[in-house]
């Protein structure tokens, strides 16, 4: 009897301790958006996580990419927000980022590791640790092969201009009754890279936006006429308003298009989607009269300030940012990685089979060495944003009929002093 | 036996809710000798007064300090004052009727959009759901059914109406589809002006027309129907029984119906959000959505432009309201 008692009063005190534990036990909300299959592998590495840190919760939130760019900064602005988020608007929304360096067990491996990229992340003149990126990025075009092959058409080689690749889609389309040539992203960053290869420069001598210049001009000018004589696919820049932004991967993975400006964040999302129904291949950026240039990136993952238990947010993030973890992650998503010694140590298994995604992997880091100077400054620019929007809203509506090229440029100048004014205020 | 059963369950049933009454009344009878009845009226209508203040008054006031005051943040303690520089940047213009003149030209292409979309949806959709309500009301087959077909949109989330229609008029959709069944060209309806615009008026229509409908089958159905036999014994014309008698004395259900869609229509927003994106170019970009994108969707947002420009909106909303109690208290004179 009196065994049975202390049988059942060491049962209650062990469920309540784990009980309490559980309970007690720190929750981190992670806001998290997905390409392709990265939201997968990060919920089975946050899974292992939690296995051997019970005292933390971690919860995934899986959102849409418009929730992280249209409510995140609402609430960011409001004093809320996930104690942790994946962002690609990175710079001008600085001031959100908690500085992690008191709450990492090993600063100086963030600095060593992340440090080159730490300036997308932090306010200019910060020395900051907010966060890392998740996977780097570039932008760059992608080929149906298939398509050219059956039109009986070359792929345009790896020196071509913007005029070659157009000029050999528009017969590719031509011959396969297809609706378009090309399709661009209908966002500013995208735009971005062609703009550089023209010769354009974003940013003035003291920091602040430039006029827009001649490499804009250009290559505006002739997304405009392509828009007009229908190689470019109007229904990703015509079809919305404002700075909205509109992707045209699932026109590409449909066969609707030769040929399709993105970035190689779509590896996995084309791989998983195309399958084996067409070739493919990643072209790099076509050339402009200066460059080859496409843009740099990438999404961050970042700590915000105004999360209530940054501790528990510390050692996730150093998990999360461990050599071991960024490796997995790297391999099984087919992302380029921004760990420094992961990439100088090499010996990367993608986790695919696919000669295609193995080859678009090498076209995107063999492109990487073309990023032009003025591209590579414009992620730890701060008024890049301000350049982007601008640069979308104005040339949507130049491509509609709305507006002629000249009253564009004029727009896109008024516009982009406006926020400068406003954010000065 | 059964009656005195019955009395007793309900009795038993009812005593829970009959002893909460009695523990209200002792607070409440002492409350009221001392703030007399009329301060028992005040009284009651606190909690609702309450309710009205946090989610009407209190927002409208933090949007009118919003309006006066700049910058990105959200915290009002820590905007400043910038007097009526928002207004005057929507409102500054060579000529309002050209909007590529004014300096928030995106504003006024927004404005100009919207007088078009009301003028357009209001009026289609008037006459549609007046004729749709008299067919409704006569002796058709499966009366019931057609009723529910008409109104049944009205239930759909303005979301899912967006997307659908979206599915069914793009480039691959539905009704290309049938065109090239028959051999003909395809129409671009989402990325065409023309096209998308009708698109825009036509999926509105469709998602709102039932409820106008039914206000206006009640109203239908409160018309004496002597009045239509007496009309018909006469030898009057069904064409003029309907100008005579059914237009005047639907003229009060036709009122409201006109207000509300007014109202409704300067306010269009979400299925024509998801359907067009505002597109192509701005010819679908209404003030809301212009409200939306500066306040709230843009790369850097501006939540004083967007204030000023909804409490502009608000005041065109105020107008259509004065305009309806105007016409109300006419009609009631007349």
């Amino acid at each position: 009897m009196k065994e049975k008692f202390y049988k059942g009063l060491i049962a209650t005190a062990l469920s309540t301790t784990l009980l309490s534990s559980a309970a007690f036990a720190e929750e981190v909300r992670v806001m998290w958006y997905s390409d392709g299959v990265e939201g997968e592998v990060m919920s089975d590495l946050l899974d292992r996580f939690m296995e051997k840190n019970p005292d933390i919760d971690v919860i995934l939130d899986n959102v849409a990419y418009q929730v992280v760019s249209e409510q995140l900064p609402i609430a960011l602005e409001a004093g809320n927000g996930p104690d942790i988020a994946r962002v690609t608007n990175l710079k001008a929304q600085s001031e959100h980022w908690l500085d992690l360096t008191p709450y990492v067990a090993d600063p100086a491996y963030w600095q060593e590791n992340f440090g080159d990229k730490a300036d997308w992340m932090r306010p200019d003149g910060s020395d900051a640790i907010t966060g890392f990126m998740t996977q780097l990025t570039l932008t760059g075009g992608f080929a149906n092969a298939t398509l050219f092959e059956q039109a009986g058409v070359a792929l345009p080689g790896a020196d071509a201009s913007w005029d070659d690749w157009v000029a050999a889609s528009a017969e590719v389309a031509k011959s396969q009754g297809l609706v378009a040539a090309f399709a661009l992203d209908r966002s500013g960053h995208r735009l971005s890279g062609p703009n550089v290869s023209f010769g354009a420069n974003y940013i003035a001598a003291d920091g602040t936006p430039a006029p827009i210049d001649d490499g804009v001009k250009a290559f505006v000018t002739k997304m405009v006429e392509w828009t007009n004589g229908g190689q470019n696919y109007r229904d990703v820049w015509v079809s919305a308003a404002g700075s909205s932004y509109r992707a045209a991967a699932e026109d590409f993975i449909n066969a609707q298009i030769p040929y399709y400006y993105s970035g190689s964040w779509q590896i996995a999302n084309l791989a998983t989607k195309i399958g084996d129904d067409f070739d493919w291949v990643a072209t790099g950026s076509p050339c402009g009269s200066d460059a080859c240039s496409g843009m740099a990136g990438g999404a961050g993952l970042v700590a915000v300030k105004y999360t209530k238990q940054p501790e528990a947010v510390g050692r996730v993030m150093d998990y999360l940012a461990s050599e071991e973890v960024v490796r997995e992650f790297t391999e099984r998503t087919l992302f380029l990685p921004a760990h420094k010694n992961v990439v100088a140590s090499g010996g990367l298994n993608f986790d695919t089979d696919s000669d295609q995604v193995k080859a678009a992997l090498s076209a995107f880091v063999e492109a990487s060495g073309n990023v032009a100077p003025n591209a590579a400054a414009l992620p730890a620019w701060k008024w890049a944003s301000a350049y982007y929007g601008a640069l979308v809203t104005r040339t949507g509506q130049a491509m509609a009929g709305e507006l002629s090229l000249d009253e564009a440029f004029d727009r896109m100048n008024a516009d982009i002093a406006e926020q400068v004014a406003q954010e000065n205020q | 036996m059964i009656s005195n059963e019955k009395t007793t369950i309900g009795a038993v049933l009812s005593a829970p809710v009959r002893w909460l009454a009695e523990a209200i009344d002792i607070p409440m009878r002492w409350w009221q000798g001392i703030a007399g009845r009329p301060g028992m009226i005040s009284f009651f209508l606190i909690p609702n007064l309450l309710i009205f203040g946090m989610f009407v008054l209190v927002p409208l006031f933090i949007n009118i300090v919003y309006s006066v005051t700049g910058g990105t943040e959200l915290f009002l303690s820590d905007r400043s004052y910038v007097g009526g520089a928002h207004f005057n940047r929507l409102l500054e213009c060579e000529n309002h009727f050209n909007p590529n003149s004014c300096r928030e030209d995106l504003f006024w292409i927004a404005l100009w959009n919207t007088i078009k979309f009301v003028f357009t949806q209001v009026s289609v959709m008037i006459v549609f759901a007046v004729i749709t309500a008299l067919i409704l009301n006569g002796k058709i087959r499966a009366r019931a059914f057609w009723r529910a077909v008409f109104f049944f949109p009205v239930l759909l989330s303005p979301v899912v109406v967006g997307l659908i229609w979206q599915w069914m008029l793009q480039r691959q959709g539905v009704f290309n589809f049938i065109l090239f069944q028959f051999d003909a060209q395809a129409i671009n309806w989402l990325t065409e002006r023309t096209w998308a615009f009708g698109a825009a008026v036509g999926v509105s229509i469709w998602a709102h027309v039932g409820f106008y409908v039914l206000i206006l089958l009640a109203g239908l159905q409160a018309i004496p129907r002597d009045l239509y036999e007496a009309a018909e014994m006469d030898g009057t014309p069904p064409a003029r029984a309907f100008w005579r008698i059914t237009l005047p004395l639907l003229w009060p259900n036709l009122l409201v119906v006109i207000v509300l869609a007014l109202i409704r229509a300067v306010q269009v927003f979400d299925e024509v959000y998801v359907l067009t994106g505002g597109g192509p170019g701005t010819s679908n970009l209404y003030l809301t959505q212009y409200i939306y994108e500066v306040g709230f969707a843009s790369i850097l947002r501006n939540p004083g432009l967007a204030s000023a420009a909804s409490l502009i909106m608000a005041s065109i909303l105020v107008v259509l309201t004065l305009a309806q109690l105007g016409l109300t208290r006419w009609k009631d004179k007349k």
